[in-house]
């Protein structure tokens, strides 16, 4: 388990197209610049875990101030292992060293957010002890509220 | 979402093999542990054994054994032996009889259930197990 480095950027690229069916290039060029880089001090974290020399999982979180109303609570908002080592306990090994890391800087809650069909992963959060966070997400379908631009659910 | 008797059983039951998978557990002792009929309760454990879920030892020193994966198994898979969902946003009403007011009920509530699938879709047999550690334990970890 250790900070990202540039050279890891193709192999962090490769697990997320296996896992999602897409490469994102630019998108994991940009996190990299904003997560792998981050000076210290700037409480963000970008975790590889490595197995025989490989780079076959990793994990990006933060610490995020005030948001949602929230005293600073950390947040966890990418993890991915290579398909062919997962049940082996690397996302447990990612998850432990970012919650050792949000300890050491006080703070004392860690939270995600992943769309409910997503199982694989609820279930994977749920077996590290997660539980559902006092948040409720919410969105609006706006070509259904607003499709001439004055729908009735417009805020007056 | 509110589960028949018959599914809290299911859950109740399917815990206390998963908690001592070695042991062949008696349906007499879980009948007398939740204090229900065991003709009731052998309904369930055969649901369950038609599942996989658990395995049924005759002779003596037998009863039942849990023989699913506690890692895999969830809470949804047990639940929904049991229990008839309805598909995602379908309508409890017939929506060309029923008024907007049904219909908007019908919204809320789906979410309700929509929510509650998805928890007991991602907590596994081994997930409950550590929660009820963690009750024992006297502490939310």
């Amino acid at each position: 388990m250790r900070a990202v480095r540039r050279a890891d950027l193709d192999p962090v690229i490769a697990i997320d197209a296996t896992v999602t069916g897409l490469e994102k290039r630019s998108y994991w060029q940009r996190v990299y610049r904003r997560y792998g880089i981050a000076a210290r001090g700037e409480q963000r974290w970008f975790l590889v875990a490595e197995m025989e020399g490989r780079v076959v999982g990793f994990l990006i979180g933060e610490v995020r101030d005030w948001e949602f109303g929230s005293p600073p609570c950390g947040w966890v908002f990418a993890i991915d292992v290579d398909p062919q080592v997962r049940q082996s306990g690397v996302a447990s090994h990612l998850m432990a060293a970012l919650s050792a890391s949000l300890k050491r800087t006080g703070v004392r809650k860690l939270r995600t957010l992943l769309a409910r069909d997503n199982t694989l992963i609820l279930s994977f959060f749920r077996s590290q002890g997660m539980m559902a966070a006092p948040l409720i997400p919410l969105e609006l379908d706006l070509q259904e509220v607003l499709p001439n631009g004055n729908g009735a659910g417009a805020a007056r | 979402m509110r589960l028949q008797v018959n599914t809290t059983l299911a859950l109740y039951s399917v815990i206390e093999f998963a908690s001592d998978p070695k042991r062949h557990i008696p349906a007499a002792e879980i009948a007398e542990k939740y204090d229900v009929s065991p003709h009731h309760l052998a309904k369930v454990l055969a649901e369950l054994a038609r599942a996989g879920i658990v395995e049924s030892v005759r002779g003596v020193g037998g009863g039942y054994q849990f023989t699913a994966n506690a890692r895999r198994l969830t809470l949804m898979d047990v639940i929904q032996l049991f229990e008839d969902f309805a598909p995602p946003g379908a309508a409890r009403h017939n929506p060309k009889s029923a008024t907007p007011v049904d219909l908007a009920l019908d919204a809320v509530l789906s979410e309700i259930d929509e929510i509650a699938k998805a928890t007991f879709s991602s907590i596994t047999l081994a997930t409950m197990l550590q929660l009820i550690a963690r009750q024992r334990g006297g502490g939310a970890g």
